[in-house]
Order: C-alpha cells, then sequence, then structure tokens
C-alpha cells in the first residue's frame, strides 16, 4: 500500500512538472513570435527591455487565465497591429507576402522546364 | 540588335532596383502602432498607487466627462519636461487627469510628485507594466483623451504647448 502511495505521488509530482514544462514551452513559442517594438529587430524573448519583459508577463498571465495561443495573438494584434508577429497571417493584408514565394517558384520552375525541353 | 535589347534591359532593371533601393532606405523602419482613435477604453482591473485598492477602468473612468490618461514615471526624463504643462493643465476644470505611474518605484515616484506637484486626479500604480500594454503603450510618455469611454486622440511622447492648446481646443 506504501509502495502505490508513493507511486501516486511521484505520478502527479510528474504530472504537475510536464503541466508546467507545457505552460513553459507555449510561452517561449509565443514570445519568439512576438517582436519588441523597442529593440526591433528582436523578439520578445530575446529582448530584455522593459516592454520586453511586461509582454512576457502578460504572456505568462493570460496563459494561466486559460487564454489559447490564437487569442494571445488577437490580444496583441489589437493593440499593436500585424506588424507585432513575426508570423503574419494570411489575410487580405498578407496574402501577396504569402503567395509571391509560390508564384516566383511556380514561374522560375515553368522556365527552367521549357528551356530544359527546348535543349532536349 | 540583340545587344541593343540587352543594353535596354539591363539599364532598365538597373533604374528599377535604384529606385526600389531609394525608396526603402527613405523610408524610416522603425515601426509605430498606428494611432488609433475612437477606440473603447480597455477594461482592467488595476490597483491604485496612494491606497493599494484594486479598482476596475468603469470606476475609473465615469461617461460624460475628459479624462486624460497620462503614463508617466520618475525614472522618465521627457516626464519631467512635461510635468509642468500637466500642472497646468489642470486648472481645466472640464478635464480629470489619470496618472499610470508605469514600472517604478514607489518612493522614487513620490518623490517625483512631491517635488513636482501632482496633476493627477487618481493614480494606478502599474508596477509590472500590464496595464500600460492593455492601453496599447510601449513606452513612457504617453497620453490618451478620453470621452464617453472612447479614447479620442493618443499622443505618443512628451505633450508640449501646442499639443495642451490642441487638448483644450477639443475639450472645449
Amino acid at each position: 500500500m506504501k509502495i502505490l502511495k508513493l507511486f501516486f505521488i511521484i505520478f502527479f509530482i510528474f504530472s504537475f512538472n510536464h503541466l508546467g514544462a507545457n505552460t513553459d514551452d507555449m510561452k517561449i513559442k509565443i514570445t519568439k513570435n512576438l517582436r519588441c517594438l523597442i529593440c526591433q529587430g528582436q523578439s520578445v524573448y530575446d529582448s530584455d527591455s522593459e516592454f520586453a519583459n511586461s509582454m512576457k508577463v502578460l504572456v505568462d498571465k493570460k496563459l494561466n487565465e486559460g487564454f489559447s495561443e490564437k487569442q494571445i495573438y488577437d490580444f496583441f494584434k489589437e493593440k499593436y497591429g500585424e506588424w507585432i508577429l513575426y508570423d503574419p497571417e494570411l489575410n487580405k493584408n498578407t496574402y501577396i507576402l504569402w503567395l509571391l514565394p509560390i508564384l516566383i517558384f511556380l514561374i522560375g520552375g515553368a522556365i527552367v522546364v521549357k528551356n530544359f525541353k527546348i535543349r532536349k | 540588335m540583340n545587344n541593343k535589347i540587352l543594353k535596354i534591359t539591363t539599364t532598365a532593371i538597373f533604374i528599377i532596383i535604384f529606385v526600389v533601393f531609394y525608396k526603402a532606405l527613405q523610408d524610416t523602419n522603425i515601426y509605430t502602432p498606428k494611432k488609433k482613435s475612437n477606440n473603447e477604453i480597455p477594461l482592467f482591473s488595476a490597483n491604485l498607487f496612494y491606497s493599494n485598492k484594486q479598482i476596475n477602468s468603469s470606476e475609473l473612468f465615469k461617461l460624460d466627462k475628459f479624462y486624460l490618461l497620462n503614463i508617466w514615471s520618475s525614472w522618465c526624463v521627457p516626464c519631467r519636461t512635461e510635468h509642468p504643462l500637466l500642472m497646468d493643465l489642470t486648472k481645466n476644470k472640464k478635464i480629470e487627469i489619470i496618472g499610470l505611474n508605469y514600472k517604478d518605484k514607489k518612493n522614487n515616484a513620490e518623490n517625483f510628485l512631491n517635488e513636482l506637484g501632482n496633476p493627477y486626479q487618481e493614480i494606478i500604480f502599474d508596477k509590472e507594466g500590464i496595464n500600460a500594454i492593455e492601453w496599447g503603450a510601449f513606452g513612457v510618455p504617453e497620453s490618451f483623451l478620453i470621452n464617453n469611454g472612447i479614447v479620442i486622440k493618443k499622443y505618443i511622447g512628451p505633450l508640449n504647448k501646442e499639443l495642451v492648446e490642441e487638448i483644450r481646443l477639443l475639450i472645449k
């Protein structure tokens, strides 16, 4: 019985550690995708400015309140605009950004294929 | 003929690259969030500076009144410059100034107010800088002119005489 109790205690400790690790991973993921407005070019995760540190605290707070990753991004987007995200979402303002590389790749590919056929 | 086409194409590409680079280098690459106005004030709860009492935004900003929310800190040099202008604005009874003390030490903030005067009706104590983010601010000082729970105007950076005059005209 004692062994069983001990097993449960260890199991719960590890479960909580796992939960904590999940939140930490999510916090790192989110802060790495947020730009710092003070040290531009650095992510919130990398920056140690007052603003970035406050953002880190707020991300932590929102995660503890049960906010999802998307809800947190939406929150910051509403406050500072799409620019705050390193990985902008696909919408009417960013579709060129997303589609242009694919389009260039396709056109380039077509030129290569055409040249290859001509040489043959 | 082929040589002529090559020359024209090279010149055209060079001109395009030059124009693109010239334009890109002319523009500032420092991003400043758009000064969105006519937005509702954020819903938040915060601690008051003197009483440490927790208060909601709705209790702080009543309708049918003008408010100026000023984000300040004792360590912020431009806040010192704009402070006399805020003191002057307190003479106008149509507006109440609410302070948001940003990431400051209470002692230093108190000394700042004792030295330069206290223009604030209430002060929010934002030790971690979270409330400032709720307002969409990213530095100090910043000010928000509010009426009926709506942000009419946002001022990034210290207020000057012209901006205070603009506030006076807006609340007339």
